[in-house]
């Protein structure tokens, strides 16, 4: 087992590895991204109660399902690097948080512009929109720590840490904000509030969110590898890399 | 040996912080005076309607609360990681989750609970119903000790760094949101006559976790920032 992790986290092996399943995840996200759009945009049919506003819940759902699923990858390889000290783990974990927090900003800035024509302002302390704001608040805190330790083997322990007890935290966060806000005001219309969705509206939906994950696996596979070649600057292989880049 | 040493070394630890922090009298002091100064800061801006102070009081002592205790926590391990006794701390044979408990009491017992004493203080200043203080009193008593076990997380991931008042501050805020959600409830339904039972079940559900998994995540945040 342990042969196994360290011949598949050695950075070489990762960084080649990243290289080879980057196109793919590219492509296939590029096509997704064109028929979800084309799907959710054109051959969708408009919503009876909210028109043409209930489109930009393609753009939005699954920016609001990526925010929680990259802090899951973000904790899951901190653990990773925590339990075998592997540092593609690392370079994985430290990767996550700005896209997290960019998949968290465009969920709040859409939700927000979809709460203009809808509820009448840009912002409601509805439960879902304050729960993205705590997930924005919890990924900028990791980025700072991450930024304020140097040695970027202790930033990324320490930031492990941090991301595991805020995996702890974000179900509490989340059912305690709820709760709140079923107490402060009456149920307001939530984006997904739709209790069946119909399956020609459903589909583009699931297809974004293919589209999502695809370009999330994308662009940490390049990051990841700018990483790998940052951190691993001083060895023979990556100087081999850069000689054949050109460079 | 160790078995009988962890409860000698916990409340020897115990005894020192307390020392030193008495000793100190302004690492204990400044948050207790940063409490008042904010709580003094609200009249001031509202005016002082007593029905609108009233109904903001629990928010305001809960948010005072929360700032006074994050920011007396930089000073948790701070001196012991610049003289070198965290070092000696982790190294000794007694586990360091028992060590890591003793400095979070130490903290508690010299923050949370002059803080409690304050906080009425603070009731009378906000005309603070009758109804409302015991409640207040309960969800501290129940709070604060969430506060510094949480806050130590923060405490020691930042421990030695450039900035680490302000930048624990902001690690650790967000994770406060249910306690702050769930004691401001509590003291709100007391002032309107409910039971305020559940509340407090759910404060002390936090509490339970909180001393369950954050000595675990200080050791070892502890043990990651001195190597």
């Amino acid at each position: 087992m342990y042969a196994w992790i360290t011949k598949y986290a050695s950075p070489r092996y990762a960084y080649n590895l990243a290289c080879r399943l980057t196109p793919w995840f590219a492509w296939s996200a590029a096509l997704l991204f064109i028929a979800g759009l084309y799907g959710g945009l054109v051959y969708a049919p408009p919503d009876y109660q909210q028109g043409d506003g209930f489109r930009i819940i393609y753009v939005h759902v699954p920016a609001a399902w990526m925010s929680l699923f990259t802090y899951m990858v973000m904790a899951g390889a901190g653990a990773a690097g925590l339990i075998w000290k592997t540092k593609v783990s690392d370079a994985v974990a430290r990767n996550c948080a700005p896209l997290g927090a960019a998949f968290t900003f465009l969920a709040l800035c859409t939700g927000s512009l979809w709460g203009k024509p809808m509820w009448g302002t840009y912002w409601v302390w509805d439960a879902r929109l304050t729960s993205e704001l705590i997930l924005l608040f919890l990924y900028l805190g990791y980025m700072a720590l991450q930024s304020a330790i140097e040695e970027k083997r202790t930033a990324a322990r320490a930031g492990a840490v941090l991301a595991l007890v805020g995996v702890v935290n974000i179900p509490i966060i989340h059912y305690s904000v709820i709760w709140w806000n079923t107490l402060h005001q009456g149920p307001t219309i939530t984006l997904t509030g739709a209790p069946t969705m119909a399956t020609s509206m459903l589909i583009p939906l699931l297809i974004m969110t293919l589209a999502y994950m695809c370009y999330f696996g994308a662009v940490l596979l390049v990051r990841v590898r700018v990483d790998i070649l940052a951190q691993e600057r001083n060895s023979t292989w990556v100087r081999e890399v850069v000689a054949e880049a050109g460079g | 040996m160790k078995g009988t040493a962890a409860p000698v070394a916990f409340l020897a630890l115990l005894r020192r912080d307390l020392v030193l922090g008495l000793r100190y009298l302004a690492d204990l002091s400044n948050p207790l005076l940063l409490f008042l100064i904010v709580i003094t800061l609200f009249p001031l801006s509202l005016g002082p309607d007593k029905n609108l102070l009233q109904s903001l009081a629990p928010a305001i002592i809960w948010v005072a609360a929360v700032l006074a205790s994050s920011l007396s926590l930089d000073a948790v391990f701070r001196s012991d990681y610049e003289d070198g006794s965290l070092e000696q701390i982790l190294l000794s044979p007694s586990p360091a989750l028992v060590l890591v408990g003793a400095k979070i009491l130490a903290h508690w017992l010299l923050s949370g609970a002059p803080l409690i004493l304050f906080a009425l203080l603070a009731g009378v200043f906000l005309y603070l119903p009758k109804a409302a203080i015991l409640p207040l009193v309960l969800t501290l008593l129940l709070g604060t000790p969430v506060l510094s076990l949480v806050g130590a997380v923060a405490g020691a991931l930042t421990v030695g760094l450039r900035g680490s008042a302000l930048l624990q501050t902001l690690i650790i805020l967000p994770l406060y949101i249910p306690l702050l959600i769930f004691a401001t409830a509590a003291i709100n339904h007391a002032v309107q006559g409910q039971a305020i039972a559940g509340e407090l079940y759910f404060l002390g559900a936090l509490l339970v976790l909180a001393l369950t998994l954050a000595p675990l995540a200080v050791a070892s945040s502890l043990r990651i920032r001195v190597g």
